[in-house]
């Protein structure tokens, strides 16, 4: 007797749990019952699950009967003269999809010529057990699968053509790449993917260090690849505003804003605004500048504030560049929002050339900023006078053990040269003996190694080295997102001090660890120097230990205890301060007593 | 430093004393080459100048360093904590968890462990140590009954037992029907044709199951609480390496040889041992644990970690409960976890704060008394009166 469950729930019992699974799946195939079904027979707990839920990841796989796949090359022949479509093939029982239950049960085989007696499955190809974005990574079957993982990610953040459209779009925060490439060494998913849609450029490759420039993964870019447009990126980002109604019949008015509007900055902030209270395309704006002039009414009206002066006072809720950010309006679009409303959108387009601290990555998961921009004369270069345009540290290489970013910089050289594509889909890449033996017949050292020449120097490099041919890509961190420093800027209200992050023009936190490396160095008054930012001074007094009141008006101190009790003046962070407040909030009297100090 | 003058004798450095181990040391090696009484004196001096040079300067902050000596290696040490070290089954926590076991004080680690040594006839071979090992391990009664059945009809268990099974671990049969006869009570033991028969009186079959269970884990030979044991070589001796830990069991058994077994709970050893050896287990734990993770901690870090936790005679956590509760600062406290209470409790009693520490300094934005921090500058007054005086109380 064996329990059967339906989608998790209990729905009878069978005799013989094998047989039954057996004529579920039999069943499946010949159409019977639905190819949704997926059946699992769990030997261990003594059940029989069957699945038919939504949302279960399912996957394709060639059914094989009695060691031979059941898919022929009559099947092959039909499905390429049309005559059969991949419907087709679920509906006959040669594929067939399993959840991950069923595959508990099933036993798969890689490739064809794996196939034994006890194989129920044939993978479609090995390529399948990767999802998309790994399976582009040529000649991946050579790097470990750590590094799998982040070749995939990066290539998720690298910038090039994320829709065709993107002249009509208006996404949020945008990186477009100038002239996206189609790689060298790509794979067969790339190729589905589409080579409209890549997102990177062959570059040519040394691996060499450059005076500790490309030292932890750095980069050193050469800078005429740079000029001659290498990389260059447009950075989009929408600034969107509606024209809201309130309650009462107040309602948001697009314009430029009056000077005695509350929150009204300096006049030049608004310099740009057209009679409508808009920018106009083509203008050049940096961080601050209003893009969009707009005034709200006041917020909540008492009944009494109603009528008071104050309450005709608007707001000024204009539309401003972002703190740090500038560029050119690319597009103004006023329209209509769902609600009937005004909706007016502003599109800023920054133009960004790769610089130091950009980041970049190959497909194998070696990602590494630039170091430093070399000038073309400082660049080594080749007898054939290639010149690189990238160069990074052959250090990265032996600890993540990536041979395929070694066999793709291969391939690519061979690519270059030969003026073809090269396959490295992985499991059927072109192998590494057959590039080598045809970049060999192009005319250049089998192992990929060229004799160069410092750029500075004139002189040849004791060793040979390494140049190829890669597809790198460029991330969208990029320092002009990042880069922020601030000497004095605004502090938070309740603590006095520093804001925190780079849109509110924050300071850097100086936290606990780091204070314990001044601890432990010892260095206390530098240390009481770096806490100052919201040094305050207090009047404490000496009797009752309380803050006392600073009467500007009198320029007098005095504590509430009494007008006679002498009060002194005590430096303290400002936290402090509120500490003690809110200790007495919880009904527990702090007293501070006084002392001299020396 | 200034140059030494022989006939100086008053410079306070040459007062100094040094630990007897030293000075032996340097006797040794006057003799071994043969030094003259004035190369010895000179030799005498150079050593109580670098020991002096070698102590930590005033007002160093040991604490955090050595906190942050333990911590860094620590951050990597989480990445990679499924290690385990030890012989096929007996694996014992190491890494990260155990670690925060030993600061913890936990009362029973994960997997409490002894290394048994033995005298000398018996760590010689594996057969000798083998022999201690296996009347050292706890058995209890499943493991050498052949067969335990339960009658139903009449409410009763058979035992029945392998004879070579039960002189493999010295037990005979009298000896388990007298363990059954004390530690069964209202039940009928009998013995019956090589086995034993227990009769239980009322008639309930759950009950009788959970008897069948209750005797299946009863103790019959060895030490309580030692599951396993595992003879091992090390340094060419034999020792007994076991899973669960009874030190005090263990140091009673004659072959053992007591001056050298261990355990690796804490608590176990400031009971048997006293608190010098609980604070050298300390050491030694965080010491195999860093080791193990190849990173070397200067062991001066670690010494003071098991100082401040046995200092007080008795052992004390790096916890909230431990070391932090004792700290005299409400403020140091309160900043460490659970503040209401601390502040709570020190309105209730009047606690003053005197602002001697680290953390409250910090607090209040002033320089901590550590480092640059420590020293003040003494000044001594004309004894006139001022309108200041009185106030240079400190």
């Amino acid at each position: 007797m064996t329990d059967v469950y339906l989608n998790g729930g209990l729905i009878g019992t069978v005799d013989d749990a094998a047989k039954f699974a057996e004529s579920v799946i039999s069943g499946r195939r010949e159409g019977k019952v639905t190819s949704l079904l997926n059946v699992y027979h769990n030997k261990k707990e003594d059940t029989i699950r069957l699945w038919t839920e939504r949302d279960r990841v399912r996957r394709p796989l060639i059914v094989v009967r009695d060691g031979k796949p059941v898919l022929t090359d009559e099947h092959m022949a039909k499905l390429k003269s049309g005559e059969l479509k991949w419907s087709d093939l679920v509906k006959l029982g040669v594929v067939e999809y399993l959840d991950a239950a069923e595959e508990e049960n099933a036993y798969v085989a890689m490739t064809p010529n794996q196939i034994k007696k006890n194989h129920t499955h044939l993978e479609i190809d090995p390529i399948a057990v990767f999802g998309i974005c790994t399976s582009m990574v040529p000649y991946a079957n050579f790097d470990p699968s750590s590094k799998l993982n982040r070749g995939q990610k990066t290539q998720k953040q690298a910038m090039g053509c994320y829709a065709l459209n993107f002249w009509n779009r208006m996404d949020t925060a945008i990186n477009l790449l100038h002239y996206p490439q189609v790689p060298l060494v790509k794979s067969f998913t790339q190729q589905i993917y589409g080579d409209a849609l890549s997102s990177g450029q062959n570059v040519v490759i040394a691996v060499i260090g450059f005076d500790g420039y490309n030292i932890n993964d750095a980069l050193i870019v050469n800078r005429s690849s740079i000029d001659r447009g290498l990389w260059r990126s447009t950075y989009y980002r929408p600034y969107v505003t509606e024209k809201l109604r309130y309650p009462g019949g107040q309602i948001d008015d697009i314009c430029i804003p009056q000077k005695d509007v509350q929150g009204y900055t300096l006049e030049k902030d608004y310099r740009f605004l057209g009679e409508d209270g808009v920018i106009a395309p083509e203008v050049e704006v940096g961080g601050g500048d209003v893009l969009i002039g707009k005034t709200s009414p006041p917020r909540f009206l008492g009944k009494l504030e109603a009528f008071s002066a104050a309450a005709n006072i608007r707001k000024d809720t204009s539309v401003r560049v972002r703190y740090g950010e500038h560029g050119i309006v690319n597009k103004v679009i006023v329209t209509e929002s769902e609600d009937g409303q005004v909706l007016i959108k502003v599109d800023v387009r920054e133009y960004r050339k790769p610089e130091i601290g950009d980041k970049f990555s190959s497909r194998h998961g070696q990602k590494g900023v630039i170091g430093r921009i070399v000038p073309p004369e400082d660049m080594m270069f080749s007898a054939s006078g290639i010149v690189p345009d990238i160069v990074f540290s052959p250090n990265g290489l032996p600890k993540r053990m990536t041979v395929g970013h070694i066999i793709e910089a291969l391939g690519g050289k061979v690519g270059a040269l030969a003026g073809r594509s090269v396959d490295g889909t992985l499991f059927h890449s072109e192998g590494s003996d057959k590039l080598r033996q045809e970049l060999l017949a192009l005319g250049f050292r089998n192992d990929g190694t060229e004799v160069l020449y410092d750029g500075r120097t004139g002189r040849q490099y004791h060793a040979k080295i390494f140049v190829g041919n890669m597809y790198y890509m460029r991330l969208k961190h990029q320092v002009a997102d990042k880069l922020q420093a601030r000497a004095r800027g605004p502090i938070a209200l309740l603590t006095r001090q520093p804001t925190e992050g780079k849109a509110k023009e924050g300071g850097l936190r100086l936290g606990e660890m780091e204070k314990d490396c001044f601890v432990a160095h010892g260095s206390a008054l530098l240390m009481k120097e770096r806490f100052d930012s919201d040094k305050t001074i207090q009047w404490i007094c000496e009797k009752c230990g309380a803050v006392g009141v600073f009467d500007s008006y009198r320029a007098k101190a005095y504590c509430l205890c009494g007008e006679k009790t002498k009060v002194e003046p005590v430096e303290m962070s400002y936290a402090f301060k509120l500490f003690l407040e809110e200790l007495r909030a919880m009904h527990i009297r702090p007293k501070l007593m006084l002392k001299d100090k020396y | 430093m200034e140059k030494p003058n022989d006939s100086n004798n008053d410079s306070a450095w040459l007062e100094l004393e040094l630990p007897e181990k030293l000075l032996a040391e340097l006797e040794k090696t006057a003799k071994e080459r043969k030094l003259s009484e004035s190369q010895k004196n000179k030799m005498l001096e150079e050593l109580k100048k670098r020991y002096l040079a070698s102590q930590v300067t005033p007002g160093e902050a040991v604490g955090i360093i050595t906190a942050q000596s333990i911590g860094e290696p620590g951050t990597q040490m989480t990445m990679r904590t499924h290690h385990f070290v030890g012989v096929a089954e007996l694996n014992v926590t190491l890494g990260l968890p155990r670690i925060i076991e030993v600061l913890d004080l936990r009362k029973e680690p994960k997997t409490p462990s002894m290394l048994i040594y033995l005298k000398s006839p018996h760590n010689q071979s594996r057969e000798a140590a083998d022999k201690i090992s296996n009347r050292i391990r706890q058995v209890v009664l499943g493991e050498l009954a052949k067969e335990i059945s339960m009658n139903i009809t009449d409410y009763s268990i058979l035992l029945k037992f392998d004879r070579e099974e039960l002189s493999a671990h010295h037990v005979s049969l009298d000896g388990i029907f007298d363990i059954l006869l004390k530690q069964l009570h209202g039940y009928a033991v009998e013995k019956q044709d090589g086995g034993i028969v227990i009769k239980q009186k009322e008639k309930e079959i759950k009950k009788l199951y959970k008897l069948k269970e209750k005797i299946k884990e009863l103790p019959i030979a060895g030490i309580k609480e030692i599951s396993h044991t595992l003879p091992i070589n090390r340094g060419g001796e034999w020792l007994i390496q076991t899973f669960g830990s009874n030190l005090k069991s263990a140091m009673l058994v004659d072959e053992v040889d007591e001056t050298r077994t261990t355990t690796n709970n804490i608590v176990e050893v400031a009971q048997i041992l006293g608190i010098e050896a609980a604070r050298q287990v300390i050491i030694d734990e965080i010491t195999k644990v860093l080791e193990e993770q190849g990173m070397p901690v200067d062991p001066r870090h670690v010494m003071l970690i098991a100082d401040i936790m046995s200092q007080n005679g008795e052992l004390r956590s790096i916890t909230r409960h431990g070391i932090t509760s004792q700290k005299s600062s409400v403020l140091a406290r309160a900043s460490f976890e659970i503040p209401l209470k601390h502040l709570i409790n020190a309105s209730v009693v009047g606690e003053v704060d005197q602002l001697r520490s680290v953390v409250e300094n910090i607090m209040i934005n002033q320089a901590v008394p550590v480092g640059t921090g420590l020293p003040g500058l003494v000044v001594k007054m004309k004894e006139t009166e001022t309108k200041r005086k009185g106030k240079h109380d400190s």
